[in-house]
């Protein structure tokens, strides 16, 4: 209960804080009129676009992080996340394909086909990292999902570099960022994460029961195939939604579920909620780092997280015993 | 009365082990002369066909030194530099891969996949467009962080001795980080800057020159010896470690100068023709499975490697209607083999080399 209060403090702290660091900082007294809707100086300019970038970061950080802690309680892998999974990989070329064959431009028909992409490749990564002796190990599935997302980029660019005006569109969405994002893009992909949201909260006892082994679970009563299946279903609508809307950004689902576990303990019911909060107090703080860190110019949020949780992974690798990978 | 016995029996074993390696060194060598053959055609094919069509005769004379008129221009200044730097940067990822496949004894564990490409691009990527580096800088800078990634991989997985899995799993997390320096400088550059820098991602010959040919020349000249004659500590590595030790081998002295004798070649081979995607994956297996169990796959791999590119490049170039960088076309074959693995190793189990 505590860390829930503490975590719901520290969320409105980052809040705050978004919309008040940036290019431009602002004085509180600015900070409410942006809000009241006055645009009449920049400030308060700067406050009503630095909202719904605020909000977006939230909503996308709380669906990466629960997305990453349903995938590494479903397959039980400690390293499972959307971008060493080539989840984000799998989305981003089913984007492009639709930009570039189909005229895709909607933002709802980016979020509907990068879901497709992220459910085609998860399943491909997870097919191609379990079948053979021993299933579907931390390591193999890491390896299947680096040489994954190494074909779909390759694919990518096939497709990308005889279209250069997909291409000028693609190079700023492939970083990863919510800069762009309006009251619009938010109400388009809030139904989508709230889905998935419920999906995977509905799934969190069943999860708990998954984390004692098959064989077990099955024995508790459990379906375990089904559970498996809907909780992942359910991050990878979270995947992919916050992917089309934000680009891929990584990392974020890793990160945050271990430092969460470390402080709530295993149980979902409690991991998620607080992997939501986390998620999006991390993704808005990198965002924040990238806005102030090289004034006037900003580092996508995208570019930032990879920062910060490519050296988390690698310290969870070198902690883990990797005969047990 | 044993040894009587035994006697002739000593001698039969003796003859068939000697027939037996005999038998291996003649397929390892008709293997390897194959191939090599066949990627001397396959070079011959990308200097005659083409826009214009030049007999051998023409091309012949422009390789000795003869004016052909317009062949001279088309072959010896367009197709001859693009060509050699095509078999030998297949050469380079060729055999920079198999010893990193070798050694971790996975398929999957290529130089592509586990950052070292990646770390050579980022640096030459950033010394393309933030610092406005000219070739010769940018490809001194992409081999040392290329160097240096190996390096950093090598260290961060070391702990009380070199863990195979750990290193993969610690480069696919190195390799994250590069590629967020990548995408971020990419998006940064001016316009006229991304054709440059779009070479660094996918591995690209359209502009091949004989300046960016030399240093990977060189560098298959001094180190591709250099490997060869450490095949043999190779294929003991590959048995695991504790059976290196056993059998008498310095465990850690031999992986580290394979791995920088092969980073150095994968390197130079990055910086001539950027990460041409999947070479090393394709390249080494490829090789293993033409030879079977015989012999050190290394200059097999590299022949694979230099084959794969030629016939890569020559299809981006003339298949497609557009130019397509030949990095496109080996990362797309990847997909299909990823799958081939996949289908294999549920029958043998597992993804050895």
């Amino acid at each position: 209960m505590l860390w829930v209060a503490l975590f719901v403090l520290a969320l409105a702290v980052v809040a705050v804080l978004s919309v008040t660091f940036g290019a431009r900082d602002v004085a509180p007294a600015d900070i409410w009129a942006g809000l009241t809707g006055s645009t009449d100086t920049t400030s308060a300019a700067a406050v009503s676009k630095r909202v719904p970038r605020t909000i977006l970061a939230m909503l996308v950080g709380a669906a990466l992080a629960v997305a990453g802690a349903v995938l590494q309680g479903a397959t039980r892998n400690p390293l499972a996340d959307p971008q060493i999974l080539g989840i984000n990989g799998g989305a981003a070329l089913a984007i492009v394909t639709g930009i570039a064959f189909f005229g895709l431009n909607s933002a709802s028909g980016y979020i509907w086909v990068g879901m497709i992409g992220a459910a085609g490749a998860a399943l491909f990564v997870y097919a191609v990292g379990s079948l053979g002796r021993g299933g579907p190990t931390p390591l193999r599935l890491a390896l299947a999902g680096a040489v994954s997302a190494v074909a779909f980029s390759s694919l990518l660019s096939a497709i990308l570099l005889p279209r250069i005006n997909v291409m000028s569109v693609f190079r700023f969405w492939q970083v990863g960022g919510v800069g762009g994002a309006t009251p619009e893009t938010i109400l388009q992909v809030l139904p989508f994460l709230l889905v998935g949201l419920v999906v995977c909260l509905a799934s969190a006892s069943s999860l708990n029961t998954l984390a004692l082994g098959d064989e077990l679970a099955a024995g508790l009563g459990a379906r375990v195939r089904t559970a498996r299946v809907t909780a992942s279903a359910g991050a990878v609508i979270l995947c992919g939604a916050a992917t089309a809307v934000a680009g891929p950004i990584g990392f974020v689902g890793l990160v945050v579920p271990h430092i969460c576990r470390l402080l709530v303990g295993v149980d979902h019911r409690w991991l998620l909620p607080v992997s939501a909060a986390g998620g999006a107090i991390l993704l808005t703080v990198s965002d924040i780092v990238g806005r102030i860190i090289a004034r006037p110019e900003e580092i996508e949020v995208g570019i930032v997280t990879a920062l910060i949780g490519a050296p988390f992974f690698i310290a969870l690798v070198r902690r883990q015993r990797m005969r047990a990978v | 009365m044993s040894t009587v016995v035994s006697e002739p029996h000593v001698g039969d074993a003796l003859s068939v082990v000697q027939a037996g390696r005999r038998r291996r060194r003649r397929r390892w060598a008709l293997v390897t002369g194959i191939l090599a053959l066949t990627v001397v055609a396959a070079f011959a094919v990308s200097l005659m066909f083409g826009q214009t069509f030049y007999t051998p005769a023409e091309v012949w004379g422009v390789l000795t030194g003869h004016r052909v008129s317009g062949a001279s221009f088309t072959v010896g200044e367009l197709r001859l530099p693009r060509a050699v730097t095509a078999l030998l940067t297949g050469l380079c990822f060729g055999m920079g891969g198999v010893v990193f496949q070798s050694m971790l004894r996975n398929a999957l564990a290529s130089p592509d996949v586990i950052g070292i490409n990646t770390g050579a691009s980022a640096a030459a990527v950033f010394g393309i467009v933030v610092l406005g580096l000219g070739e010769t800088e940018v490809s001194v800078m992409a081999m040392a962080a290329a160097l240096a990634v190996a390096l950093s991989i090598y260290l961060l997985a070391y702990r009380k001795g070199g863990s195979g899995p750990r290193l993969i799993l610690i480069g696919i997390g190195v390799a994250a980080m590069c590629q967020a320096v990548v995408s971020y400088v990419i998006s940064r550059a001016a316009e006229w800057d991304l054709p440059a820098a779009m070479r660094w991602i996918t591995g690209n010959l359209n502009d091949a020159t004989w300046d960016r040919a030399l240093p990977v020349a060189g560098a298959v000249i001094v180190l591709g010896p250099l490997l060869l004659s450490l095949a043999g500590r190779l294929e003991i590595l590959r048995m695991g470690d504790e059976t290196a030790a056993a059998v008498g081998l310095p465990v850690e002295r031999s992986r580290l100068l394979l791995i920088v004798a092969a980073v150095g070649l994968l390197a130079f081979g990055t910086a001539a023709a950027g990460p041409i995607a999947f070479v090393s994956f394709l390249a080494g297996p490829i090789a293993v499975r033409l030879l079977g169990p015989v012999g050190s796959p290394i200059l097999p791999a590299g022949l694979v490697g230099a084959l794969l590119v030629l016939v890569a490049d020559f299809c981006a170039q003339y298949a497609f209607g557009t130019r397509l960088p030949v990095g496109v076309i080996t990362g797309v074959l990847g997909a299909p083999y990823l799958v081939y693995l996949l289908v294999r190793s549920s029958r043998s189990g597992g993804t050895t080399l």
